[in-house]
């Protein structure tokens, strides 16, 4: 029954996109910090997404999708004058996060988008097999 | 006898395992709309399931099953299935990440899809209910 796979790739998809938006959510959270967890400043994260096929064998049909890496944005961070900043540098500047907050807010709303299509996409699969179920009872 | 009752329903059942198959397939195009380099898949359905009854004549239940008509022929394994129907959907507009997943088509699609879904089944209740109808006796009610 090919049906019940929907729920398998509908769920991976979730599970992606839950990720995906967990990532915004500390992007977000470290958009005005100074250093990271290694002394440098925080790197905006991105994940990637790639297509995991489910079924037995090659079935193209049954394509879910898995988080292949979580990238980091190397571009150098934001340079914000103020020597007296106790992370200023020999000539007083102070590096904050590379984090660009409007490119991230547009990130978490398509997120959000994708998780919804996909629970509803996991809703209408099950009202079917439900009705699937109930073949020749009324 | 009993198989002249049940063939009313065959071609029914190959519908309604077909449209189970684009479901899914439209499922996974919904899964898969933000992932670089995919490519969406949709199914002539007309045509699979052109296919799907014409095997079923010779004995095949599964849509698109491959059949051994010929003594050398190999023995398909379990699963394999002709990717004929199969096709790639065009994207209506180009995009970067070279993935042709249109979210409204397939949305569409797929409501579409789940209401056809669901009139194969009525298709299916109420040749049972007919059935079951002619079986009664005249002198029961």
């Amino acid at each position: 029954m090919s049906m019940f796979q929907i729920f398998n790739v509908a769920g991976s998809a979730v599970s992606a996109q839950s990720q995906r938006l967990n990532v915004v959510a500390s992007n977000l959270a470290n958009a005005d910090t100074v250093a990271g967890p290694d002394g440098q400043a925080y790197k905006a994260r991105q994940v990637v997404f790639q297509t995991a096929l489910m079924g037995a064998g090659n079935d193209i049909g049954n394509a879910g999708v898995r988080v292949s890496t979580i990238s980091e944005d190397q571009t150098a961070g934001r340079k914000v004058h103020d020597p007296k900043h106790p992370q200023a540098d020999a000539e007083g500047y102070v590096t904050y996060s590379n984090v660009n907050t409007v490119e991230e807010m547009v990130n978490m709303i398509s997120a959000s988008r994708s998780y919804q299509n996909n629970i509803e996409v996991m809703s209408t699969a099950k009202n079917l097999l439900l009705k699937t179920l109930q073949l020749g009872q009324s | 006898m009993l198989n002249r009752l049940t063939a009313a329903l065959n071609f029914q059942t190959q519908a309604l395992n077909l449209r189970s198959e684009r479901q899914r397939m439209l499922a996974s195009n919904i899964a898969n709309a933000d992932t670089p380099g995919y490519q969406a898949r949709d199914m002539n359905f007309a045509q699979a399931l052109r296919e799907a009854t014409g095997n079923s004549a010779k004995g095949g239940s599964v849509a698109g099953a491959m059949a051994a008509t010929q003594v050398g022929h190999l023995s398909p394994a379990a699963g394999a299935r002709s990717e004929s129907q199969k096709l790639y959907a065009t994207a209506a507009q180009t995009n970067l990440d070279s993935n042709t997943v249109d979210m409204d088509r397939e949305r569409a699609n797929f409501a579409d899809n789940a209401v056809k879904y669901e009139a194969t089944l009525r298709f299916i209740n109420s040749t049972v209910r007919t059935t079951l109808e002619a079986m009664k006796s005249p002198n029961a009610s």
